[in-house]
């Protein structure tokens, strides 16, 4: 697929001095050249796109990770950093003529602080162990993506990765005090400290959400926040979808920040409710999830004011979970939305536009008609407290043509989303794959404006080239299939 | 509100700076002037202060739109009229201060570790940069990961890396009540309680500690405040003059003191060493005195903070935290991407920047 970052090849001569540069200072069981061997790295979890990487690195020490970069710059190879490879950007995504390096190794937990409320990790724990290993002390890390039991805190930091908890916890952003960082150069940084600011630039605002693009994360030190005294939960159905999004308003402007405030659409519901049997009301034309969290005495006082809001914003029914195990089984069919919608199209494309939540209603109704001119169905997972939105195009990637459709109807969403003054991506990241709706949404002073700052960190292009920021070069050849008004003059061609 | 947009002047003004290769000290309404080092000699000022009005207010969004130079105290006014607040809960050290300089200042009052950082509230920005671009960044909502996060990096730069024209924030509902308790202890048992509360969930949003006293302030609704003193227990602060706008403002009579004031940062459970105020909760503390700064930095240091000169010196030599040399070196690219020609508020921060 031409969104691919152009592929030079690299000569086998090349490729064998570099095989035995990397020989020189890894151990055997780190360096990966066969085929089969690299096979498990060619994608992400954005799989319509993949291939193989030149070579994978597995290192398991700085001093390894360091002589890597050293060597890949020397000899000017490309190298792409991968966490877990759950990324759904093609953040992750291998070139044919770069080393693909897997900080999957550097897998401990190097310390807990409970006092100053932090924890010390290597990028390749996972996000959800982070969370396990601070529990004995009443203490977690706040952020988590559904994918928590199995992406990488690194990956975590390179997308700045949300989750269901971002509405009053932040996203990763906001829980990472510090990390070290190995420059191209294999010079070890440190940004941010375990105080509440660091001196200088806030480079570490920069790292988060930066896609490997600056250096490699070699070490993350998390905020860790007290365990609430109690969360409760409710579940408000509604007979349609901008009723739903009014009662968001509702709750937020009543001065009530809930811990999760989460909407699915009826197509996500019954998908959810087949799969996870959470008791959903499968008629409703949407649900609002409301979590509320503090103390016992908070709770109890936000719980009366939500409640009454919700019904008098119109939900035709809604319920209070009676205990955790209630608690835990109305969140099951959220966090299990995707794989849900997984089993009953045989692919889908996942969606991540923000937008300002009071455009909700013309959004959906305009993804609506898009569904009929697409000839392709959605099911759409909202995010609703922050506005991001998770539109699931269902297609069969076996359907000739059906591929390139769903990632048009994606691309036309994302552009609306850009229109109606939000974003294209609220915590998925730009990968390869959002790079032509990265001409929509900034002008080519902007993107240059990025480039120049990738430079400051990465003079020679050497670290994931390709990804996050679209050549000027590439946004002209875009602007000129586009016409503008978001009306693309061929609805029906596939658009790459 | 007083609405007016300089937009297009202030971009001429960078432009013609630009071409004549005229640094430019850039000011708000210079209330925050003493922060930070002198600018280089031989800049023009560059006045943002009449760059002002709400470009977008919606409540119920929590985000804010805002002219740089719009006066601090009306954007506070105006969220308080619909029950919000700035998370942060910026100083304003003087009357003319305005949200641009706040946003650049990076300065946070006690609100800061319980609700989060001026940059955790940044949501986009628009600047002027080095090159006399007006460039727009991040946006008016929540979660954005378009780009890298440029936004963010202004926060805190003092004016260092471009121009700020317009800046979105994050607001937040003001709490239904509040209450602050007073606590009659020594500085090592208050900072024993602020390490223990801070570690448990409780509706705090202040935690200082000065001349024998502990404050904390809670916020919330009745029932919660009222079992939340029960269980931390000490008197309540009758109304009169705010300790907290005080605090913040350092108008207590600690800030009296003659001699250096110096800020240090560190993580909150550090042991105490210094005759100090303790604020947030313990990860931020006010030292008066002539000390000798660099046996003092290395000491915070070693404990993995960094010190900063705040007030009252002559602003020739290092204000902020020395940095390490090849984070000083990024410094320097990262300059020269936004502000090639060193023109914005040259040696603010650092001498070299
Ligand atoms: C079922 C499912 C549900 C998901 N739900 C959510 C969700 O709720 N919220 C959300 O935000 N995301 C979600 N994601 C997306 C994904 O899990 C996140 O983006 C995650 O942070 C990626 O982590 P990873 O370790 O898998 O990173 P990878 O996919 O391996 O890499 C992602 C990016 O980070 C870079 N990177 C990784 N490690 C490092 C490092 N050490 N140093 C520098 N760069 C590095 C890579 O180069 C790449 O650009 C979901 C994904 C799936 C499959």
């Amino acid at each position: 697929m031409s969104a691919q970052p152009a592929t030079t090849s690299i000569s086998p001569a090349r490729r064998q001095e570099l095989i035995r540069a990397l020989g020189g200072v890894l151990p055997p069981a780190a360096l990966l050249t066969e085929a089969e061997e690299l096979r498990p790295y060619e994608c992400d979890g954005l799989s319509a796109y993949r291939h193989l990487p030149m070579l994978v690195v597995l290192p398991e020490t700085l001093e390894q990770a360091q002589a890597v970069l050293r060597i890949c710059r020397e000899q000017q190879v490309p190298v792409v950093t991968r966490g877990a490879g759950t990324g759904l950007s093609g953040g992750a995504l291998p070139l044919a003529h770069g080393v693909l390096m897997g900080m999957a190794r550097f897998n401990r937990i190097l310390g807990i602080d409970p006092d100053n409320r932090c924890a010390r990790v290597q990028p390749g724990v996972r996000n959800l162990a982070i969370s396990e290993a601070a529990a004995s002390h009443g203490l977690y890390y706040a952020p988590d993506p559904s994918s928590q039991i199995a992406c990488s805190i690194g990956g975590n930091v390179a997308e700045n990765s949300g989750g269901v908890h971002c509405l009053k916890y932040g996203l990763t952003v906001h829980n990472v005090l510090a990390v070290e960082l190995l420059t191209i150069e294999g010079e070890q940084i440190t940004l941010g400290s375990r105080a509440l600011d660091a001196p200088g630039y806030d480079l570490l605002a920069v790292i988060n959400g930066s896609e490997g693009m600056l250096g490699v994360i070699t070490e993350v030190t998390v905020k860790l926040l007290p365990r609430p005294e109690r969360a409760q939960a409710l579940l408000a159905a509604f007979d349609d979808i901008e009723t739903a999004g009014a009662a968001v308003a509702r709750i937020i402007g009543a001065g009530i920040i809930p811990a999760g405030l989460e909407m699915m659409d009826n197509p996500a519901i019954r998908a959810a409710e087949a799969f996870v049997h959470a008791g959903y009301p499968v008629e409703a034309a949407a649900i609002l999830l409301c979590e509320l969290d503090g103390t016992n005495a908070e709770v109890s006082e936000q719980v009366m004011v939500v409640r009454r809001l919700l019904l008098d914003c119109g939900a035709r029914e809604v319920r209070t979970a009676s205990d955790d195990a209630e608690r835990a089984r109305f969140w099951a069919g959220r966090k299990a939305a995707f794989p849900a919608v997984g089993r009953i199209s045989p692919d889908y494309y996942c969606m991540d536009g923000t937008i300002p939540r009071r455009h909700l209603g013309p959004v959906l109704r305009r993804i609506a008609e898009m569904e009929q001119e697409y000839g392709l169905r959605v099911a759409n997972v909202f995010h609703a407290g922050d506005g991001n939105l998770h539109p699931l195009i269902l297609f069969d990637a076996n359907n000739p043509g059906e591929l390139e459709r769903a990632e048009a109807f994606g691309g036309r969403i994302l552009e609306l989303c850009v229109e109606m003054g939000g974003t294209v991506t609220g915590e998925h990241g730009v990968g390869i794959e959002k790079l032509d709706q990265m001409c929509v949404q900034f002008a080519p002073a902007e993107l240059q404006q990025f480039h120049a700052l990738k430079a400051a960190f990465d003079p020679d292009g050497l670290l994931n080239p390709g990804k996050a920021v679209p050549t000027l070069h590439r946004c002209a050849e875009f602007g000129a299939m586009h016409v503008h008004g978001g009306q693309l003059p061929h609805p029906e061609l596939p658009r790459f | 509100m007083h609405e007016q947009d300089l937009g297009e002047s202030l971009t001429e003004q960078v432009r013609a700076a630009a071409a004549a290769g005229t640094p430019l000290r850039i000011a708000g309404g210079d209330s925050k002037a003493f922060h930070g080092r002198q600018v280089d000699a031989g800049c023009t000022s560059l006045c943002v202060a009449g760059h002002t009005g709400v470009v977008a207010y919606e409540p119920t969004e929590l985000a804010i739109t805002l002219r740089a130079g719009t006066p601090l105290a009306e954007v506070e006014a105006l969220l308080s009229e619909q029950g919000q607040q700035l998370p942060f809960e910026p100083p304003a050290f003087g009357p003319g201060a305005t949200i641009g300089g706040a946003v650049a200042s990076g300065l946070a009052g006690p609100r800061r570790p319980f609700a989060g950082a001026v940059r955790d509230a940044v949501l986009g920005v628009q600047l002027i940069n080095g090159r006399g671009e007006r460039l727009d960044f991040g946006g008016r909502v929540m979660k954005n990961v378009a780009g890298y996060d440029v936004s963010r990096l202004m926060a805190g730069a003092q004016g260092t890396l471009g121009v700020l024209l317009e800046v979105s924030l994050k607001v937040l509902p003001s709490p239904q009540g509040e209450l602050t308790l007073v606590q009659e202890v020594s500085a090592s048992q208050a900072l024993e309680r602020m390490i223990r509360w801070s570690r448990q969930a409780l509706p705090i949003t202040g935690l200082c500690h000065t001349d024998g006293r502990l404050y904390v302030r809670l916020g919330g609704g009745e029932q919660t405040l009222a079992e939340t003193r029960q269980q931390l227990g000490g008197e309540a602060l009758g109304p009169g003059p705010s300790f907290w706008a005080d605090l913040k403002e350092q108008r207590l009579p600690f800030f009296g003191q003659p001699g250096p004031l110096w800020r240090l940062s560190l993580p909150p459970a550090t042991p105490l060493q210094d005759e100090c105020l303790l604020d947030w909760g313990g990860a931020q503390r006010w030292v008066i005195g002539d000390l000798a700064a660099d046996e003092l930095r290395e000491r915070v240091a070693r404990a993995g903070g960094h010190a900063t000169l705040f007030r009252h010196h002559d602003g020739r030599g290092e204000v902020f935290h020395p940095l390490p040399a090849p984070l000083l070196a990024l410094h320097r690219r990262v300059k020269q991407a936004l502000d090639p020609q060193r023109l914005f508020n040259p040696g603010r921060l650092y001498a070299e920047l």
